[in-house]
């Protein structure tokens, strides 16, 4: 039995409240939760990983030829050249152990010993895999000739390592933070009332919070709250601008979804169903979700499944909200007059579907947009995904990784690049300050807030 | 009984009864799983119930072409080789014709109406040469590439020698190669093909079918988002 890492925080202290890039040297280590026997950890992964496989997940485990093209699509793999860093390669130990528990012939496996049992070591190696080394972006789903969509089998090997207490500390600390206090960065619920008075007074602005009655529900993610509160500032201008019957609510707010991100399926709806009862008791028609990529996933396309049955409102990702009403001619933008390059968020775009419509508002803005090489569906991820920003030991690959998306800027030769997801932004700010780039990540709703005719005559 | 009585009788009818009920196990195992219902309002209708992916992935995109250009290219050469051998060989179709008209009493005319077309000799075995060498080549990259070859395990070898040796074994046959008796040659060609069927539904080889269920599914989740396919 192994020595459980009860005195982490000792070792290691969690510096949660610290600006997040003044973190320095993260130490190497593997990181468990909870007290529990080697076995029993193994055994706990594989039951979970198992735990919602239904017939696509099977099928996706049995089709895979090791082709090895997923590697070609890997960012991590793209900068290091490391094979381990082959997406289908993240999922070995979980492949192990569904042909030898689960699959058709598990019965063989098992009893000729065809695959081994898989092992702690095993797994805690792969810790750095699965979470260090994967941002879920999905661009190797988009490559695999077989079609499997290896960036779920991820999120479900992560529900496996989740239950098994194998996460990496700092994104389990923001998981059970967020589960606790009801977000990942502090903005709880008064803090966030707080910061909304403040901002309303500050910026001279309306923004209604915890109204009965409203049409439209926004929410906002922690990293706007807490590092871009401009974005709280530009969401009320907007809606204002457009005469929206709408509110924020205590009591349903942060859309960001730690359960999601750390792989634990229980947080995950309890943080949906904040913003699903929040919605229903207001009497919203719509939902908006902020700035950010694993929100619009979690709600969007997984909230009514969490729900149990479908959603009774419409939910729309912040830049989808913009788009609509600069189709319908409600929203009128001064042009900007620059050239802009638009970073796509994977979760949004590649997985979410909504690539056009950031491009429609920065239209309306006039901008000249030059786009990347590649560009929407396969866009580089900026490497900060998937909760691998929160991770401080991976700072060293996450600042190689990143390098990709300054090398594809650059050759953009836009002035100005621009994205509609915080984290985005936040691991942009993080790269930026590294490698002294004097690139700014821009956001997409904050650059609408800024350009909005105010006189309609 | 000689190599050739046994490998056209019970090597043939073991080898294909293994490989009907290994195949039925494997994907029974798989497609009468549960699925949830997906209950998230659709961006857009599922009207191509994922056949758009199934064809959309047949080649990759130009953005990731660079890296997957060998692969893809030897891939096709040595599928379309191996099943034109298979399918569009004189003795092969006349031996399927004998298991037609075995089990249904008529031949493929009876049945469809035309013949089915086959290509000349010298054709077949530049295919199966063809294919060979790419094969060959497959197994070379898998060896010396890193990512395969720490990717790789006893299936992918194994399989690719039971994929290589009816080709192989057919074009020795052809050739009536190093003075062994022809009969032994073409009873050593059938059964390496029993072999391979036999190998079929245990292994990788499984793709053959599971390729379209699997682009199927994810064409079907990713349409319905509106997700880049």
């Amino acid at each position: 039995m192994s020595a459980p890492n009860q005195d982490i925080d000792q070792k290691f202290p969690l510096e949660l409240n610290e600006p997040r890039f003044s973190v320095k040297d993260p130490k190497v280590r593997f990181d468990m939760q909870g007290d529990m026997s080697d076995e029993q950890r193994v055994e706990t992964a594989m039951r979970n990983f198992v735990k919602d496989f239904g017939r696509t997940a099977a099928i996706y485990m049995e089709s895979c030829i090791h082709c090895g093209m997923c590697a070609e699509a890997c960012h991590f793999h793209e900068v290091t050249k490391d094979p381990r860093y082959t997406p289908i390669w993240k999922l070995e130990p979980f492949k192990q152990a569904y042909k030898r528990e689960y699959g058709p012939f598990a019965l063989f496996f098992r009893l000729f010993n065809l695959k081994p049992k898989v092992t702690h070591a095993q797994l805690a190696e792969w810790q750095h895999l699965l979470y260090d080394s994967c941002t879920v972006c999905g661009r190797c789903s988009l490559m695999c000739p077989m079609g499997i969509d290896i960036a779920t089998l991820i999120s479900q090997a992560r529900h496996g390592m989740f239950h098994a207490g194998l996460v990496p500390h700092e994104l389990y600390a923001v998981a059970e933070r967020a589960k606790r206090e009801g977000s990942p960065l502090g903005a709880t619920p008064k803090v966030f009332a707080d910061r909304v008075d403040w901002l309303a007074d500050d910026h001279e602005v309306d923004i209604p919070i915890d109204r009965d009655k409203a049409e439209v529900l926004c929410t906002m993610s922690s990293i706007e709250i807490m590092k871009y509160p401009d974005s709280v500032v530009a969401t009320a201008r907007v809606m204002n601008h457009l005469g929206v019957d709408w509110t924020f609510r205590t009591d349903g707010y942060e859309a960001t979804n730690f359960g999601l991100l750390s792989g634990n399926a229980a947080w995950q709806k309890q943080m949906t169903m904040k913003l699903v009862d929040a919605a229903i008791a207001c009497g919203a028609k719509t939902l908006i979700l902020p700035e950010c990529g694993h929100a619009y996933q979690a709600l969007r396309w997984m909230g009514a499944n969490m729900n149990g049955k479908p959603l009774p409102f419409r939910v729309l990702h912040m830049a989808e909200f913009l788009a609509e009403n600069v189709r319908e001619g409600r929203l009128r933008l001064k042009k900007v007059g620059k050239s802009v390059t638009f970073h796509d968020p994977c979760q949004v775009a590649r997985r979410g579907g909504a690539i056009e419509a950031p491009r429609e508002v920065l239209a309306a803005l006039g901008v000249e947009l030059r786009e990347m090489f590649p560009t929407k569906g396969t866009n580089w991820c900026c490497g900060g995904g998937g909760g691998v920003v929160a991770i401080h030991r991976a700072d060293k690959l996450r600042h190689k990784v990143f390098q990709i998306k300054m090398d594809q800027i650059e050759k953009t030769g836009a002035e100005i690049p621009v994205t509609s997801c915080a984290n985005c932004r936040q691991t942009f700010d993080d790269g930026q300050a590294h490698f002294k780039w004097d690139k700014t990540m821009h956001s997409l709703l904050e650059m609408v807030a800024d350009n909005l005719i105010e006189d309609d005559a | 009984m000689t190599l050739l009585d046994f490998a056209r009788g019970p090597g043939l009818q073991w080898s294909v009864a293994i490989f009907v009920f290994g195949l039925l196990w494997r994907l029974v195992g798989i497609f009468f799983l549960r699925t949830k219902p997906d209950l998230s309002e659709p961006r857009n209708p599922a009207k191509w119930k994922g056949l758009r992916l199934i064809a959309l992935r047949s080649w990759p995109r130009k953005e990731f072409l660079e890296g997957t250009a060998f692969g893809e290219v030897m891939g096709y050469t040595f599928h379309l080789g191996f099943l034109v051998a298979l399918f569009f060989y004189v003795p092969h179709l006349l031996f399927f014709e004998s298991v037609f008209e075995g089990l249904l009493g008529t031949d493929f005319e009876g049945i469809f109406g035309f013949r089915w077309p086959v290509l000349p000799t010298a054709a077949i075995t530049f295919l199966s040469a063809v294919s060979v060498a790419a094969l060959v080549a497959v197994l070379i990259h898998r060896i010396t590439n890193p990512v395969k070859r720490l990717i790789s395990n006893f299936d992918d070898y194994f399989s690719w020698l039971l994929t290589v040796a009816p080709l192989a074994t057919g074009l020795l046959a052809y050739a009536h190669a190093g003075g062994i008796r022809y009969e032994t040659l073409l009873g050593t060609h059938i059964l390496s093909a029993e072999v391979l069927l036999v190998w079929f539904p245990f292994s990788k080889l499984i793709h053959a079918f599971t390729i379209f269920a699997a682009r199927g599914a994810t064409g079907m989740i990713f349409e319905r988002k509106g997700a880049s396919l």
